[in-house]
């Protein structure tokens, strides 16, 4: 294999993709040096911090109809964050961070209605994103937006609510079958009262927590929250749990037991350190291998920051980003629930794969949208995936797209697009228009091999 | 020109051709008339208020409870003594009379969820309230029917997104707005099965089957989906014209047995009773249409029609002239061979509450156990996971 595919599937998997002209200017470098440049540059952290920190007052003497004003602005907020974020995974400084935030949102999948609450998470994920497993847990007990989550809130001595506890041990760390309903049970008694304040700050409320022993996965103790979480991170299921899930998700949703294991020992050994584990796995051999290459299934969020980053494509209006959004299935900070989205094919139906392979059409083009979203029936989030206006098309500069390739003969630029956008080679075969200037046979070539079933793959 | 000529030779596609390996060749509209039974799921999305749709009139806890948004006792359509139908919904009382409709009261599930998403996942899954399911009830018929007939649109969804529930593991059912719509975006997709290919990845290889099927399916549905004559009219709104479409295509012989359609609108937390009202009549028009039009063309004793939502409202109005979200809700079958007609069970307790909410007393599991046995005539376990105990209503 060239090293070029080789910098090109590292580019994809660690971050979005990568730049023409950086894709030109790498190709023959050795490939542990572009590696150790991915950690380098291209892992900067940006917090994003366009929502206020709201005025602290009890929400519970507000009128109904004040109430629903703060949602209101609220939800519009949310809506912002989105698009925020959206846009910082495509700036190439933050991309293998970004990239690590939204494996970490998918995996503590949570929801929240208050904005504040949604950003201060999302840059606690950013922090840790490439951090210490071990410290990203225990942060994220403790996140305010988690705790009314999973109605840690509610989670009484006298009356123990355990919702928190059974995630934390289901979806966040081992996994099923890998604890009793009594280790559920007991669990949820040492998280009473965590919960947090008006504020959107977190606050042990001492006289809600339960005190007394706990028997907790063979241990028993007085145990709080964080000495429950210290047990999960002793227990080699953890380590397991989480590689397999990265490994699905950075390498191949076909897992190999062996190289699993092998990397949840090399994780428990550092602490839980994720960067490590980064580096471990894109600098091994397997990871490079054929089968490696071109197989995983482009989540919507990474398509459209595929589309960001190649095209720098922009709408006139940020509601078209939604729009894609909801109609693929996948919107920023919305998970359908704790467990997050399910990716791989699921990302595939026969609907999502025809506006897949439209889309192009409909953002470089002048199509009409005759495709709307579903209604997902809540009142509270309508109108978040409605479409802005009868069409999609972008605002795409075609003479900077063009300009990189001006040196190259036409008949090359076929060719060179195709390495540097896809994967795999498609077997579709692009329409000869050779007698065209050079920026309409790019642009047509454009749209011929981002509407092919090998662009929702990289 | 024939249109499979047609499609072949189009050159209006705005990009290339698609080649496919040729053991992915596409499916061939097969000219077989549909003998088997369908099935109708109609979703009422956003929790629709159960007890001010099947009213318990003489129950003085419902008027209490909901002083500005009761439905008055003068103008409820009583269907037997205690409960009778929202005044708009004259249509199905036509049904109830006619012994076309049986009506479920407290359906739901344990522990449940009052999260919009959550609980429909958990209607779509079929899944426990703890449990996180990938696949849907009506995906997972599909894949279990694949060994005898395996096609994506054994299922169609009349909605341009695919709900969860049609998503099986190998089978995913298609979702269009019409057969004209889908057909012509697919059109463009031309497909080319002649190419010997040489290894591809298997997510590739889903790709290209996922394209050809859709290609083709649409193909098939486009040429054999006849325009048929009908006297009855539906709703000109899109939910009325989605349940003509479907009668269409019932009546065209598709071989297809599930049809899926959502109405939405019903999370009423302000202003309810207008809101509720409109969906109502939108949704008993629609449907009253539609078995008639199946009656008429001898198709309704091969169909069944579920309605379901995703959860009831509180029991209690709130301080917005709405209702927030409750739990155990009703749901209507409705057929031409019901061997329980008229309410399957009592009105729900509203003296036996929980924290305000109803207590369910059917879980929504058994009736999709008795659809699958009865109306589907497939296993439950496969589909399920766990057995179910039947009810007696097919």
């Amino acid at each position: 294999m060239k090293e070029q595919q080789k910098i090109q599937h590292l580019y994809f998997r660690a971050c979005f993709g990568i730049d023409f002209n950086e894709l030109e200017q790498q190709k023959d470098k050795n490939l542990k040096k572009v590696l150790k440049e991915v950690f380098e540059k291209n892992s900067k952290i940006k917090n994003i911090e366009i929502v206020e920190k709201p005025k602290v007052e009890n929400r519970n003497n507000l009128t109904e109809q004040e109430k629903r004003l703060l949602r209101k602005g609220s939800r519009q907020k949310i809506k912002n964050l989105n698009i925020a974020w959206l846009k910082q995974m495509a700036e190439p400084e933050y991309a293998l961070r970004e990239k690590m935030t939204l494996f970490w949102h998918n995996h503590f999948a949570c929801k929240t209605q208050i904005a504040y609450l949604a950003q201060k998470q999302n840059n606690l994920l950013r922090k840790h994103a490439l951090g210490k497993f071990g410290d990203l847990l225990h942060e994220i007990a403790k996140d305010s937006a988690m705790l009314q989550f999973l109605n840690n809130q509610q989670n009484r001595k006298e009356k123990p609510n355990e919702n928190f506890a059974r995630e934390l041990m289901e979806l966040f760390t081992l996994g099923r079958g890998n604890y009793s309903e009594k280790d559920i049970k007991e669990a949820a008694r040492a998280f009473t009262g965590w919960g947090f304040d008006f504020s959107g700050e977190y606050v042990f409320r001492e006289r809600q927590h339960d005190f007394e022993s706990k028997m907790f996965l063979g241990k028993t103790g007085n145990f709080n929250g964080n000495d429950i979480i210290d047990i999960i991170l002793e227990n080699p299921q953890t380590a397991n749990f989480i590689v397999k899930k990265l490994y699905i998700n950075l390498v191949n949703d076909k897992f190999d037991e062996a190289i699993v294991q092998e990397l949840a020992t090399f994780f428990r050994k550092t602490d839980y350190d994720i960067k490590a584990l980064l580096e471990k796995i894109f600098s091994s051999d397997w990871f490079y291998e054929q089968k490696n290459i071109g197989t995983h299934i482009k989540s919507p969020i990474e398509l459209l920051v595929h589309y960001q980053k190649f095209f720098g494509l922009d709408f006139e209006d940020d509601r078209s980003w939604l729009f894609i959004q909801k109609v693929l299935g996948q919107i920023l900070l919305y998970p359908p629930n704790v467990a997050g989205w399910q990716e791989g094919k699921n990302w595939i139906d026969s609907s999502s794969l025809l506006f897949r392979m439209t889309l192009p059409d409909l953002i470089f083009g002048q199509i009409e949208v005759d495709f709307n979203s579903k209604d997902d029936g809540d009142a509270d989030t309508e109108g978040l995936g409605k479409r802005a206006a009868k069409t999609l098309q972008a605002k795409v500069d075609w003479s900077k797209i063009t300009k990189q390739f001006l040196v190259h003969p036409q008949e090359e630029i076929a060719e060179k697009l195709q390495v540097w956008l896809l994967s795999l080679k498609p077997t579709n075969i692009l329409e000869n228009t050779q007698s065209l200037s050079k920026e309409v046979f790019t642009k047509n070539i454009i749209r011929q091999l981002t509407a092919s079933p090998e662009f929702q793959l990289c | 020109m024939k249109r499979r000529e047609f499609l072949k030779q189009s050159a209006l596609a705005s990009v290339g051709t698609w080649l496919i390996p040729s053991f992915l060749k596409a499916f061939d509209g097969q000219n077989t008339n549909f003998e088997g039974k369908r099935l109708i799921i109609i979703q009422l999305s956003g929790g629709n208020d159960g007890l001010n749709t099947v009213i318990p009139f003489e129950n003085d806890i419902y008027y209490n409870a909901r002083p500005r948004l009761a439905i008055p006792k003068d103008s409820v359509l009583k269907l037997n003594t205690e409960q009778g139908f929202h005044p708009a919904m004259s249509k199905m009382k036509q049904l109830y009379d006619e012994g076309l409709l049986c009506i479920f009261n407290s359906v739901g599930y344990p522990n449940p969820d009052r999260s919009h998403f959550r609980s429909m996942d958990i209607w779509h899954t079929a899944s426990d309230s703890q449990e996180y399911l990938s696949t849907g009830w009506i995906g997972r018929f599909l894949d279990t029917n694949c060994e005898k007939n395996c096609k994506a649109f054994s299922a169609i969804e009349l909605d341009d997104t695919l709900s969860l529930a049609m998503k099986g593991e190998k089978v995913k059912g298609l979702a269009m707005q019409n057969p004209e719509k889908f057909y012509k975006m697919a059109k463009n997709k031309k497909i080319n099965a002649n190419i010997s290919h040489h290894h591809i990845h298997e997510n590739v290889e889903y790709l290209y089957k996922t394209l050809t099927e859709t290609v083709s399916s649409a193909e098939y549905i486009y040429e054999k989906n006849k325009i048929q004559k009908t006297n009855l009219e539906y709703p000109q709104n899109e939910f009325g014209q989605r349940l003509k479409t479907i009668s269409q295509m019932i009546k065209s012989n598709l071989d297809i047995e599930i049809y899926y359609a959502s109405l939405s609108g019903f999370d009423t937390h302000v202003n309810q009773l207008n809101t509720q009202e409109r969906l109502l009549g939108m949704y008993s028009e629609a449907v009253y249409s539609l078995v008639m039009d199946l009656k008429q063309s001898g198709h309704l004793d091969n169909t069944l029609i579920l309605t379901f939502s995703e959860f009831g409202r509180r029991v209690a109005q709130n301080a917005s002239l709405g209702t927030d979200h409750g739990t155990s809700n009703n749901l209507f079958i409705i057929g031409n061979s019901l061997t329980k007609k008229g309410f399957y069970n009592q009105a729900p307790k509203l003296n036996l509450l929980d924290e305000g909410d109803l207590k369910y007393e059917i879980d929504f599991r058994n009736i999709y156990a008795t659809i699958l046995k009865k109306q589907l005539h497939t296993s439950q376990q496969s589909i399920l996971g766990k057995n179910f105990e039947e009810l007696y209503f097919l």
